[in-house]
């Protein structure tokens, strides 16, 4: 670790923030400028209609796409402040798809994780692959570490992937539809293991994650972000915007908003 | 939950089925090219043992030491520099384009190559301005393919394989072109150059030098290289400099490809089912499976090259047919032992 190395990130900053940011694909605004600013221990959820920019916003946040207007930071830095490596420490991204060109093992996918964290000429050792079985183990695939990933259902497949992410260990998790391909089980478990993670003490981590359902929405998120697939953001706590009239208009359905059991719960009409 | 393990036994992927240490896998690879090698020197119309070829490399006189010198040991070398070279560019390709299926050949480099060295063949060059301009030709198809398929900004494998595909359909339409309106006395040595002659290979130790120092450059990157394999964009969010990696990987495949082709012809086969025998074998560990497809691929050549100049003997086989004659067989066999295929 160079000297460099050593002041990111920044103390005391929120883990992840954007200011003042808007977002253009092609001559389409896909929202209009906007700020926010996730703290440990938080949850952000962005929700919206299809093609809304869910996860072109998610990418942006991730630093892997470069804001058309406002700067992103992750613990206190822009992306341009951070060497690849090390913002690959702080922060690890889900993406959608996996694809899986080759056959390889379940346990040498999940080790990828570890990239960022070895040298350049490094091999993985004994305590990568004792990271890689336990993130195995926190996603239930623990009997399945020889498994080829070709052979495994989308489920599985999916759980490879969180297991993968897991194992690079960041501080912010930038989730794309984390629960594709999940059973109801097995949906709300990476919920709570997330939740877990994020809200274990000292631990400093935080997560936005892009889903579908309003309902989960409502039950693990801090913050939401709705975007209403017409340039429109709403972003503010959780209860300030899931309310039945912004979310009909946002996914052009009407939605009621019913209590049940001191949780609110969304129905389409 | 015992179903649960059975399936998880029936399905294991071929690396962790058999995980071996590099150094066992280097030095069984190392032994076969040794004796590939060796082989190479001592079969022959000129029947020479084993004390005398290491005589001969010690600089020993007399006939057999100078066949040994400067027919064999050139002919030798250039075939495994070759095989290394195409079966490196292979699995780079492989890597680069997130595809089985691609092979050096795919992206038109050997295109532009058999249009340089046939223009320069109807044209009567020498076997100098040949080799010259094959290697032009293989660097040009490739700035045309880059070109093209970096035209706006953004180059997805799609864009660039079609691209590549299409160059080299339009090369292999030049050459059937030019087959067709050669003069006779022509269409024989334009023949052997496209179907690969290490006989005629005039300069083998720079391309033994340039797979040296390929490696050498590709070996820091490979887990880069493992990544990347699993997508671009994971491989970017896992701090990997994808856009720079893969400019770099394009570029040194090509030049592999380009100095193959140059210094041997475009032998076929090998550039393609080197990488999956050894993936198939070791897995799909760039760290262990790039230089190991370089030995794999140099040792299958040297053997092809040595069977084509000795079995029909004095009649020479193109060498492109016998890499593919001793490659099928041993590849059907791995694959018919792999679990997933024999289940």
């Amino acid at each position: 670790m160079n000297a460099a190395a050593r002041r990111l990130p920044v103390d005391d900053a929120p883990l992840l923030e954007a200011e003042r940011l808007a977002l253009q694909v092609g001559e389409r605004w896909l929202c209009c400028e906007f700020s926010l600013s996730l703290a440990a221990g938080e949850c952000l959820v962005l929700l919206g209609p299809n093609g809304a920019g869910k996860t072109t916003l998610l990418h942006t946040l991730a630093g892997l796409r470069a804001p058309s207007v406002g700067q992103v930071r992750i613990g206190g830095l822009p992306y341009a402040a951070w060497p690849a490596l090390e913002a690959a420490r702080f922060r690890g991204l889900l993406t959608q798809q996996q694809p899986d060109p080759f056959a390889a093992g379940v346990l040498e996918t999940v080790l990828v994780g570890r990239h960022p964290h070895l040298g350049r000429w490094g091999w993985e050792g004994a305590e990568d692959v004792a990271i890689a079985r336990r993130a195995l183990e926190a996603v239930g695939l623990a009997d399945f570490a020889q498994r080829d990933v070709q052979t495994l259902s989308g489920g599985e497949r999916q759980r490879v992937a969180i297991a993968t992410l897991l194992t690079q260990a960041p501080r912010l998790f930038l989730l794309d539809e984390p629960l594709n391909h999940l059973d109801l089980h097995h949906q709300i478990a990476a919920l709570d293991l997330f939740q877990r993670l994020v809200r274990e003490d000292g631990a400093g981590r935080g997560s936005v994650l892009v889903l579908h359902d309003i309902n989960l929405a409502a039950r693990y998120a801090d913050h939401v972000i709705l975007l209403d697939g017409r340039g429109g953001v709403i972003a503010g706590d959780r209860d300030a915007v899931l309310c039945a009239e912004l979310l009909s208009q946002a996914f052009g359905h009407p939605l009621q908003r019913i209590e049940h059991g001191g949780r609110a719960v969304f129905l389409p009409d | 939950m015992s179903a649960v393990a059975l399936r998880g036994e029936s399905r294991v992927s071929p690396a962790m089925r058999r995980r071996r240490s590099p150094l066992a896998i280097a030095a069984v690879l190392l032994a076969a090219a040794a004796a590939a090698l060796v082989w190479a020197l001592v079969a022959g119309d000129l029947p020479v043992t084993v004390a005398e070829v290491l005589s001969a490399l010690s600089g020993g006189d007399g006939l057999s030491a100078s066949v040994i010198r400067e027919l064999r040991l050139p002919r030798a070398v250039a075939a495994f520099a070759c095989g290394g070279l195409l079966a490196t560019a292979g699995a780079l390709m492989q890597v680069l384009l997130r595809n089985p299926l691609a092979d050096p050949y795919i992206l038109g480099i050997s295109g532009g190559a058999a249009v340089a060295a046939l223009g320069a063949i109807t044209l009567g060059a020498a076997t100098f301005w040949v080799d010259a301009s094959a290697f032009a030709g293989a660097l040009a198809a490739m700035l045309v393919v880059f070109g093209l398929a970096h035209g706006d900004g953004s180059w997805t494998q799609t864009r660039l394989l079609l691209t590549g595909v299409i160059v080299a359909a339009g090369c292999g339409a030049a050459v059937s072109l030019m087959l067709v309106l050669a003069p006779d006395t022509r269409v024989m040595s334009m023949l052997f150059w496209m179907m690969g002659d290490a006989s005629a290979a005039a300069r083998p130790w720079p391309a033994l030098l340039l797979l040296g120092l390929a490696l050498g450059a590709v070996m820091p990157f490979a887990r880069d290289l493992n990544v990347l394999a699993r997508g671009e964009l994971s491989a970017r969010a896992l701090g990997v400099r994808v856009s720079h990696l893969r400019a770099a990987l394009y570029v040194l495949a090509s030049l592999l490809t380009a100095s193959a082709v140059t210094l041997v012809g475009s032998v076929g086969f090998v550039g393609l089912i080197v990488p999956h025998l050894v993936r198939l074998v070791l897995g799909n560990d760039q760290r262990v499976l790039i230089p190991a497809a370089a030995l794999a691929g140099g040792t299958l050549l040297t053997l092809a090259d040595t069977a084509a100049r000795t079995v029909m003997a004095p009649q020479q086989l193109p060498v492109g047919v016998l890499t593919a004659l001793i490659g099928v067989p041993v590849f059907l066999f791995l694959l018919s032992r792999s679990p997933r295929s024999a289940r």
